[in-house]
Protein backbone atom coordinates (compact mmCIF):
# COMPACT_ATOMS: atom_id res chain seq x y z
CA UNK A 1 0.00 0.00 0.00
CA UNK A 2 1.95 2.60 -1.15
CA UNK A 3 1.44 6.23 -0.91
CA UNK A 4 -0.62 6.69 2.66
CA UNK A 5 1.19 9.58 3.52
CA UNK A 6 0.38 11.76 0.62
CA UNK A 7 -2.89 12.83 1.35
CA UNK A 8 -4.54 14.75 -1.42
CA UNK A 9 -4.11 18.39 -1.39
CA UNK A 10 -6.00 21.28 -1.46
CA UNK A 11 -7.73 22.12 -4.96
CA UNK A 12 -6.39 25.44 -6.05
CA UNK A 13 -9.12 27.76 -7.39
CA UNK A 14 -8.81 30.56 -9.52
CA UNK A 15 -10.84 32.93 -7.00
CA UNK A 16 -11.64 30.97 -3.66
CA UNK A 17 -13.10 33.41 -1.97
CA UNK A 18 -16.01 34.32 -4.34
CA UNK A 19 -19.11 31.68 -3.63
CA UNK A 20 -20.85 30.30 -6.40
CA UNK A 21 -24.74 31.47 -6.52
CA UNK A 22 -26.70 27.55 -6.11
CA UNK A 23 -30.05 26.27 -5.47
CA UNK A 24 -31.68 24.35 -2.51
CA UNK A 25 -33.00 21.27 -4.86
CA UNK A 26 -33.82 19.33 -1.82
CA UNK A 27 -33.95 19.01 1.84
CA UNK A 28 -34.19 16.53 3.89
CA UNK A 29 -34.81 16.78 7.70
CA UNK A 30 -32.24 14.07 8.87
CA UNK A 31 -33.27 14.68 12.80
CA UNK A 32 -34.72 17.44 15.50
CA UNK A 33 -31.79 19.70 14.46
CA UNK A 34 -30.03 18.00 11.33
CA UNK A 35 -31.11 18.42 7.83
CA UNK A 36 -29.49 17.70 4.87
CA UNK A 37 -29.42 19.84 1.50
CA UNK A 38 -28.92 18.51 -2.09
CA UNK A 39 -27.77 21.56 -3.71
CA UNK A 40 -27.98 21.58 -7.72
CA UNK A 41 -25.52 21.86 -9.94
CA UNK A 42 -24.63 22.34 -13.85
CA UNK A 43 -22.63 21.16 -15.69
CA UNK A 44 -19.78 23.30 -15.83
CA UNK A 45 -20.39 23.44 -11.62
CA UNK A 46 -20.16 20.09 -11.60
CA UNK A 47 -16.86 19.74 -13.31
CA UNK A 48 -15.36 22.77 -11.11
CA UNK A 49 -17.01 21.95 -7.78
CA UNK A 50 -16.26 18.13 -8.00
CA UNK A 51 -14.75 16.96 -4.62
CA UNK A 52 -13.28 13.67 -2.92
CA UNK A 53 -14.61 12.08 0.29
CA UNK A 54 -13.74 14.07 3.34
CA UNK A 55 -13.36 17.59 1.64
CA UNK A 56 -15.90 20.45 2.85
CA UNK A 57 -17.29 23.31 1.48
CA UNK A 58 -18.09 26.74 2.55
CA UNK A 59 -21.73 27.37 2.57
CA UNK A 60 -23.16 31.10 2.61
CA UNK A 61 -26.86 32.00 3.98
CA UNK A 62 -27.66 34.83 2.41
CA UNK A 63 -27.48 37.68 4.76
CA UNK A 64 -26.30 35.86 7.60
CA UNK A 65 -22.72 34.29 6.94
CA UNK A 66 -20.47 31.48 5.90
CA UNK A 67 -19.47 28.16 7.58
CA UNK A 68 -17.79 25.22 6.57
CA UNK A 69 -19.72 22.24 6.17
CA UNK A 70 -18.07 18.79 4.82
CA UNK A 71 -19.56 17.18 1.46
CA UNK A 72 -21.60 14.01 2.82
CA UNK A 73 -23.09 12.51 -0.02
CA UNK A 74 -21.43 10.40 -3.01
CA UNK A 75 -18.67 12.53 -4.71
CA UNK A 76 -19.16 10.40 -7.74
CA UNK A 77 -22.81 12.55 -8.47
CA UNK A 78 -21.88 15.06 -10.39
CA UNK A 79 -25.58 17.02 -10.93
CA UNK A 80 -25.39 17.67 -7.25
CA UNK A 81 -23.33 18.85 -3.97
CA UNK A 82 -24.83 16.97 -0.89
CA UNK A 83 -24.08 18.59 2.51
CA UNK A 84 -25.95 17.65 6.03
CA UNK A 85 -25.69 20.44 8.28
CA UNK A 86 -26.68 20.66 11.94
CA UNK A 87 -27.95 23.49 13.81
CA UNK A 88 -25.84 25.07 16.64
CA UNK A 89 -25.69 28.36 15.38
CA UNK A 90 -27.21 31.28 13.27
CA UNK A 91 -25.41 30.50 10.09
CA UNK A 92 -26.34 26.82 10.23
CA UNK A 93 -29.87 27.74 11.67
CA UNK A 94 -30.52 29.83 8.55
CA UNK A 95 -28.83 26.73 7.07
CA UNK A 96 -31.19 23.68 7.61
CA UNK A 97 -34.31 26.16 7.72
CA UNK A 98 -33.80 26.47 3.79
CA UNK A 99 -35.80 24.71 1.47
CA UNK A 100 -35.91 23.75 -1.92
CA UNK A 101 -35.60 26.74 -4.96
CA UNK A 102 -33.74 28.74 -2.19
CA UNK A 103 -30.65 30.10 -2.86
CA UNK A 104 -27.37 29.27 -1.65
CA UNK A 105 -23.70 30.50 -1.36
CA UNK A 106 -20.86 27.69 -2.27
CA UNK A 107 -17.21 28.09 -2.84
CA UNK A 108 -14.98 24.81 -2.59
CA UNK A 109 -14.02 22.64 -2.46
CA UNK A 110 -11.22 22.69 0.31
CA UNK A 111 -9.12 20.54 2.31
CA UNK A 112 -7.73 17.33 2.01
CA UNK A 113 -9.08 14.34 1.65
CA UNK A 114 -9.73 10.48 3.02
CA UNK A 115 -7.09 8.10 1.72
CA UNK A 116 -9.62 5.79 -0.68
CA UNK A 117 -7.83 5.47 -3.12
CA UNK A 118 -4.05 4.81 -1.06
CA UNK A 119 -6.13 2.10 1.15
CA UNK A 120 -6.98 0.01 -1.74
CA UNK A 121 -6.26 -4.04 -1.18
CA UNK A 122 -6.36 -3.12 2.63
CA UNK A 123 -9.03 -3.55 4.77
CA UNK A 124 -10.99 -0.62 6.05
CA UNK A 125 -12.58 0.39 9.73
CA UNK A 126 -14.38 3.47 9.91
CA UNK A 127 -15.33 4.74 12.93
CA UNK A 128 -18.04 7.99 13.67
CA UNK A 129 -19.19 9.59 16.51
CA UNK A 130 -22.43 10.92 16.27
CA UNK A 131 -22.18 14.24 13.29
CA UNK A 132 -19.07 12.80 12.67
CA UNK A 133 -20.68 10.35 10.43
CA UNK A 134 -21.38 13.37 7.63
CA UNK A 135 -17.82 13.49 6.38
CA UNK A 136 -17.25 9.44 6.47
CA UNK A 137 -20.53 8.86 4.40
CA UNK A 138 -18.79 9.77 1.29
CA UNK A 139 -16.27 7.46 2.55
CA UNK A 140 -18.61 4.57 2.86
CA UNK A 141 -20.23 5.20 -0.87
CA UNK A 142 -17.26 4.95 -2.41
CA UNK A 143 -16.61 1.59 -0.44
CA UNK A 144 -19.57 0.06 -1.57
CA UNK A 145 -19.31 1.00 -5.07
CA UNK A 146 -15.94 -0.59 -5.25
CA UNK A 147 -16.08 -2.97 -2.99
CA UNK A 148 -14.21 -5.36 -4.67
CA UNK A 149 -10.95 -3.43 -4.50
CA UNK A 150 -11.10 -3.49 -0.69
CA UNK A 151 -10.45 -6.22 2.01
CA UNK A 152 -13.23 -6.42 4.88
CA UNK A 153 -14.74 -3.26 5.85
CA UNK A 154 -16.32 -2.55 9.14
CA UNK A 155 -18.10 1.00 9.89
CA UNK A 156 -18.81 1.69 13.66
CA UNK A 157 -21.25 4.30 14.61
CA UNK A 158 -21.95 6.05 17.90
CA UNK A 159 -24.87 8.62 18.76
CA UNK A 160 -26.32 10.16 21.93
CA UNK A 161 -29.93 8.45 21.64
CA UNK A 162 -31.77 6.78 18.57
CA UNK A 163 -33.07 10.17 17.90
CA UNK A 164 -29.90 11.56 16.98
CA UNK A 165 -28.72 8.85 14.78
CA UNK A 166 -28.33 9.93 11.08
CA UNK A 167 -29.30 8.21 7.95
CA UNK A 168 -31.24 5.40 9.66
CA UNK A 169 -32.81 4.11 6.57
CA UNK A 170 -29.60 4.18 4.94
CA UNK A 171 -28.07 2.56 8.11
CA UNK A 172 -30.52 -0.19 7.69
CA UNK A 173 -29.56 -0.71 4.33
CA UNK A 174 -25.90 -0.79 4.79
CA UNK A 175 -26.67 -3.42 7.52
CA UNK A 176 -28.21 -6.20 4.99
CA UNK A 177 -25.00 -5.30 2.55
CA UNK A 178 -22.95 -8.37 2.11
CA UNK A 179 -19.55 -8.61 3.15
CA UNK A 180 -20.06 -5.40 5.19
CA UNK A 181 -20.31 -4.99 9.06
CA UNK A 182 -22.10 -2.06 10.46
CA UNK A 183 -22.45 -1.73 14.43
CA UNK A 184 -23.97 0.58 15.69
CA UNK A 185 -23.89 1.99 19.86
CA UNK A 186 -26.15 4.28 21.37
CA UNK A 187 -25.01 6.71 24.70
CA UNK A 188 -28.62 5.75 26.06
CA UNK A 189 -31.37 3.99 24.74
CA UNK A 190 -34.78 3.47 25.24
CA UNK A 191 -36.68 -0.08 24.23
CA UNK A 192 -36.73 1.03 20.71
CA UNK A 193 -33.13 -0.01 20.48
CA UNK A 194 -32.15 -3.64 20.86
CA UNK A 195 -28.60 -2.68 19.85
CA UNK A 196 -25.18 -1.97 21.77
CA UNK A 197 -25.75 0.50 24.41
CA UNK A 198 -22.64 2.20 25.22
CA UNK A 199 -19.43 4.73 24.48
CA UNK A 200 -18.62 3.74 20.56
CA UNK A 201 -14.66 2.81 21.49
CA UNK A 202 -16.67 -0.10 23.07
CA UNK A 203 -17.48 -1.49 19.42
CA UNK A 204 -13.73 -2.13 18.64
CA UNK A 205 -13.24 -5.01 19.65
CA UNK A 206 -15.48 -6.66 17.53
CA UNK A 207 -14.55 -4.82 14.69
CA UNK A 208 -14.19 -7.95 11.65
CA UNK A 209 -10.03 -6.25 10.52
CA UNK A 210 -6.61 -7.62 10.54
CA UNK A 211 -5.00 -4.55 13.08
CA UNK A 212 -1.51 -4.76 10.19
CA UNK A 213 -3.70 -4.78 7.59
CA UNK A 214 -6.11 -2.25 8.36
CA UNK A 215 -6.63 1.69 7.27
CA UNK A 216 -8.53 3.28 9.85
CA UNK A 217 -11.07 6.36 9.19
CA UNK A 218 -11.96 8.52 12.04
CA UNK A 219 -14.39 10.93 12.86
CA UNK A 220 -16.34 12.84 15.51
CA UNK A 221 -15.83 14.96 18.74
CA UNK A 222 -12.14 15.48 19.35
CA UNK A 223 -12.19 13.39 22.50
CA UNK A 224 -13.77 10.27 20.53
CA UNK A 225 -11.03 10.89 17.81
CA UNK A 226 -8.23 11.21 20.56
CA UNK A 227 -9.68 7.88 22.56
CA UNK A 228 -10.74 6.13 19.50
CA UNK A 229 -6.91 6.26 17.88
CA UNK A 230 -5.26 5.47 20.91
CA UNK A 231 -7.51 1.98 21.30
CA UNK A 232 -7.31 1.46 17.48
CA UNK A 233 -2.95 1.83 18.41
CA UNK A 234 -3.93 -0.20 21.11
CA UNK A 235 -5.12 -3.04 19.08
CA UNK A 236 -1.95 -3.27 16.95
CA UNK A 237 -3.42 -0.41 14.16
CA UNK A 238 0.01 1.41 13.45
CA UNK A 239 -0.56 5.15 13.48
CA UNK A 240 0.56 5.68 10.36
CA UNK A 241 -2.51 4.10 9.24
CA UNK A 242 -5.36 5.83 11.48
CA UNK A 243 -6.72 9.08 9.49
CA UNK A 244 -8.43 11.38 11.61
CA UNK A 245 -10.79 14.33 10.14
CA UNK A 246 -10.49 17.49 12.98
CA UNK A 247 -12.75 20.76 12.69
CA UNK A 248 -11.15 23.75 14.17
CA UNK A 249 -12.28 27.31 13.87
CA UNK A 250 -12.36 28.00 9.95
CA UNK A 251 -13.22 31.37 8.12
CA UNK A 252 -11.41 31.96 4.76
CA UNK A 253 -10.90 27.89 4.18
CA UNK A 254 -7.64 29.20 1.98
CA UNK A 255 -5.17 29.48 4.77
CA UNK A 256 -4.76 33.15 4.76
CA UNK A 257 -6.91 34.44 8.36
CA UNK A 258 -4.66 31.95 10.45
CA UNK A 259 -7.89 31.02 12.56
CA UNK A 260 -7.93 27.30 12.27
CA UNK A 261 -3.79 27.34 12.94
CA UNK A 262 -2.86 23.77 15.09
CA UNK A 263 0.68 24.09 16.07
CA UNK A 264 2.28 24.46 11.78
CA UNK A 265 -0.60 23.58 10.20
CA UNK A 266 -3.97 25.31 8.57
CA UNK A 267 -6.87 23.02 8.99
CA UNK A 268 -8.19 24.45 6.12
CA UNK A 269 -5.88 23.97 3.69
CA UNK A 270 -3.59 20.96 5.26
CA UNK A 271 -6.48 19.03 6.75
CA UNK A 272 -9.38 18.25 7.61
CA UNK A 273 -8.05 15.22 7.41
CA UNK A 274 -4.64 14.24 8.85
CA UNK A 275 -2.98 11.21 9.26
CA UNK A 276 -2.49 10.49 13.13
CA UNK A 277 1.04 10.03 13.02
CA UNK A 278 1.69 13.40 12.12
CA UNK A 279 -1.09 15.50 14.61
CA UNK A 280 -0.95 13.18 17.53
CA UNK A 281 1.47 15.38 19.15
CA UNK A 282 0.15 18.48 18.43
CA UNK A 283 -3.35 17.25 19.77
CA UNK A 284 -1.82 16.50 23.61
CA UNK A 285 -0.89 20.87 23.65
CA UNK A 286 -3.38 21.89 25.95
CA UNK A 287 -2.69 25.81 24.26
CA UNK A 288 -3.29 24.31 20.69
CA UNK B 1 -19.68 -29.11 39.40
CA UNK B 2 -17.13 -30.30 36.55
CA UNK B 3 -19.32 -28.95 34.20
CA UNK B 4 -19.62 -25.12 35.48
CA UNK B 5 -15.81 -25.52 35.95
CA UNK B 6 -15.65 -26.90 32.04
CA UNK B 7 -17.87 -23.97 31.25
CA UNK B 8 -15.70 -21.74 33.50
CA UNK B 9 -11.98 -22.41 31.78
CA UNK B 10 -13.98 -21.53 28.03
CA UNK B 11 -14.31 -17.90 29.63
CA UNK B 12 -11.95 -15.14 29.03
CA UNK B 13 -12.46 -14.39 32.90
CA UNK B 14 -10.61 -17.46 33.64
CA UNK B 15 -7.51 -17.02 31.11
CA UNK B 16 -4.69 -17.19 33.07
CA UNK B 17 -6.52 -18.73 36.24
CA UNK B 18 -4.81 -21.75 38.23
CA UNK B 19 -6.51 -24.92 37.93
CA UNK B 20 -7.19 -24.97 41.33
CA UNK B 21 -8.63 -21.38 41.62
CA UNK B 22 -10.79 -22.31 38.70
CA UNK B 23 -12.47 -25.23 40.71
CA UNK B 24 -12.30 -23.55 43.84
CA UNK B 25 -14.54 -20.69 42.53
CA UNK B 26 -16.17 -22.85 40.54
CA UNK B 27 -17.85 -23.82 44.15
CA UNK B 28 -20.09 -20.78 44.11
CA UNK B 29 -21.38 -20.97 40.65
CA UNK B 30 -24.29 -22.03 38.51
CA UNK B 31 -25.43 -22.43 35.07
CA UNK B 32 -28.16 -19.75 34.62
CA UNK B 33 -30.60 -19.27 31.22
CA UNK B 34 -32.76 -16.01 30.99
CA UNK B 35 -35.41 -15.40 28.34
CA UNK B 36 -35.73 -12.29 26.78
CA UNK B 37 -37.39 -9.44 29.10
CA UNK B 38 -35.85 -11.68 32.24
CA UNK B 39 -34.06 -9.72 34.92
CA UNK B 40 -30.84 -10.56 36.15
CA UNK B 41 -30.52 -8.03 38.13
CA UNK B 42 -32.81 -5.46 39.83
CA UNK B 43 -32.01 -1.61 41.08
CA UNK B 44 -32.14 -1.24 44.98
CA UNK B 45 -32.04 -5.72 45.29
CA UNK B 46 -29.82 -7.22 47.30
CA UNK B 47 -26.65 -8.00 44.94
CA UNK B 48 -25.76 -11.38 45.91
CA UNK B 49 -24.81 -12.36 42.67
CA UNK B 50 -22.65 -11.59 39.69
CA UNK B 51 -22.69 -13.26 36.29
CA UNK B 52 -20.40 -14.02 33.17
CA UNK B 53 -22.26 -13.70 30.19
CA UNK B 54 -21.99 -16.76 27.78
CA UNK B 55 -24.45 -16.08 25.34
CA UNK B 56 -26.59 -12.91 24.56
CA UNK B 57 -26.97 -9.53 25.32
CA UNK B 58 -28.07 -8.03 28.91
CA UNK B 59 -29.28 -3.95 28.93
CA UNK B 60 -27.93 -2.03 31.72
CA UNK B 61 -30.98 -0.10 32.93
CA UNK B 62 -32.41 2.61 35.11
CA UNK B 63 -35.25 3.98 35.45
CA UNK B 64 -35.77 7.62 34.28
CA UNK B 65 -39.23 9.39 35.53
CA UNK B 66 -41.49 10.30 32.55
CA UNK B 67 -38.99 8.29 29.95
CA UNK B 68 -39.01 4.87 31.91
CA UNK B 69 -36.42 2.79 31.38
CA UNK B 70 -33.10 3.62 30.13
CA UNK B 71 -30.44 1.94 28.98
CA UNK B 72 -26.93 2.86 29.28
CA UNK B 73 -24.76 -0.12 28.88
CA UNK B 74 -24.90 -3.53 26.87
CA UNK B 75 -22.91 -6.64 27.97
CA UNK B 76 -22.46 -9.09 26.06
CA UNK B 77 -20.84 -13.19 25.36
CA UNK B 78 -17.53 -12.94 27.18
CA UNK B 79 -18.07 -9.77 29.69
CA UNK B 80 -18.94 -9.45 33.27
CA UNK B 81 -21.93 -8.32 34.52
CA UNK B 82 -22.29 -6.83 37.80
CA UNK B 83 -19.52 -5.33 40.68
CA UNK B 84 -21.90 -4.55 43.47
CA UNK B 85 -21.82 -7.65 45.13
CA UNK B 86 -17.68 -6.15 45.99
CA UNK B 87 -18.59 -3.03 47.48
CA UNK B 88 -20.95 -2.57 50.46
CA UNK B 89 -24.21 -2.58 51.40
CA UNK B 90 -24.29 -5.03 48.41
CA UNK B 91 -26.78 -3.47 46.99
CA UNK B 92 -27.33 -3.26 43.10
CA UNK B 93 -27.40 -0.07 41.51
CA UNK B 94 -29.19 -0.88 38.06
CA UNK B 95 -31.66 -3.08 36.48
CA UNK B 96 -30.04 -5.44 34.10
CA UNK B 97 -32.65 -7.13 31.93
CA UNK B 98 -31.97 -9.91 28.74
CA UNK B 99 -32.46 -8.71 25.61
CA UNK B 100 -32.46 -11.88 24.03
CA UNK B 101 -31.73 -15.75 25.43
CA UNK B 102 -28.86 -15.03 27.43
CA UNK B 103 -27.26 -18.29 28.98
CA UNK B 104 -24.68 -16.99 32.05
CA UNK B 105 -22.76 -18.39 34.39
CA UNK B 106 -23.92 -17.07 38.18
CA UNK B 107 -21.86 -16.37 41.09
CA UNK B 108 -23.23 -16.55 44.42
CA UNK B 109 -21.44 -13.11 46.11
CA UNK B 110 -21.25 -13.59 49.71
CA UNK B 111 -19.56 -17.27 48.83
CA UNK B 112 -16.88 -15.67 46.46
CA UNK B 113 -16.42 -12.65 48.96
CA UNK B 114 -15.58 -15.69 51.51
CA UNK B 115 -13.40 -17.47 49.32
CA UNK B 116 -11.82 -13.96 48.99
CA UNK B 117 -11.65 -13.14 52.14
CA UNK B 118 -9.70 -16.66 53.12
CA UNK B 119 -7.43 -16.85 50.41
CA UNK B 120 -6.04 -13.62 49.63
CA UNK B 121 -4.30 -15.03 45.95
CA UNK B 122 -7.84 -15.80 45.12
CA UNK B 123 -9.20 -12.15 46.04
CA UNK B 124 -6.02 -10.78 44.35
CA UNK B 125 -7.25 -13.09 41.32
CA UNK B 126 -10.62 -11.94 40.88
CA UNK B 127 -9.80 -8.32 41.72
CA UNK B 128 -7.24 -8.12 38.44
CA UNK B 129 -9.88 -9.53 36.73
CA UNK B 130 -13.31 -7.07 37.94
CA UNK B 131 -10.84 -3.79 37.82
CA UNK B 132 -10.20 -3.62 34.09
CA UNK B 133 -13.53 -3.47 32.80
CA UNK B 134 -15.02 -1.40 35.25
CA UNK B 135 -12.26 0.93 34.43
CA UNK B 136 -12.72 0.79 31.14
CA UNK B 137 -16.74 1.66 31.88
CA UNK B 138 -15.59 4.47 33.93
CA UNK B 139 -13.27 5.95 30.88
CA UNK B 140 -16.43 5.38 28.57
CA UNK B 141 -18.55 7.20 30.46
CA UNK B 142 -16.40 9.88 31.48
CA UNK B 143 -16.47 10.69 27.97
CA UNK B 144 -19.75 9.92 26.76
CA UNK B 145 -20.57 12.82 29.69
CA UNK B 146 -18.17 15.40 28.54
CA UNK B 147 -20.14 15.40 24.70
CA UNK B 148 -22.98 15.94 25.99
Amino acid sequence: MAGLGDIGAATSRPDPMAPRFLTVRRRIRETADVATLDIALDDADAERLACRPGQFNMLYAFGVGEIPVSVSGDTSIGDRVTHTIRAVGAVSKALVNLKSGDAIGLRGPFGSSWPVEEATGCDVLIVAGGIGLVPLRPVVYHLLRRRVDYGRVSLLCGARTLDDLLFRKELDAWRRTPDFQLRVSLDRADRRWSGDVGYVTGLLPKARVDSAETVAMVCGPEIMIRATAQALEDMGVSATRIFVSLERNMKCAVGFCGHCQFGPHFLCKDGPVYRYDRIRDFLAIREL
Amino acid sequence: MKDIEELLHQQPFAQGLEGAVVALVAGCARNAVFQPGDYLLREGAAADCFYLIRHGTVALETFVPGRGAVAFLTVKAGEILGADWLVPPYRSSFDARAVELTRAIAFDGKCLRGKCEADHHVGYEMMKRFIPPLVQRLRMARLQSLET
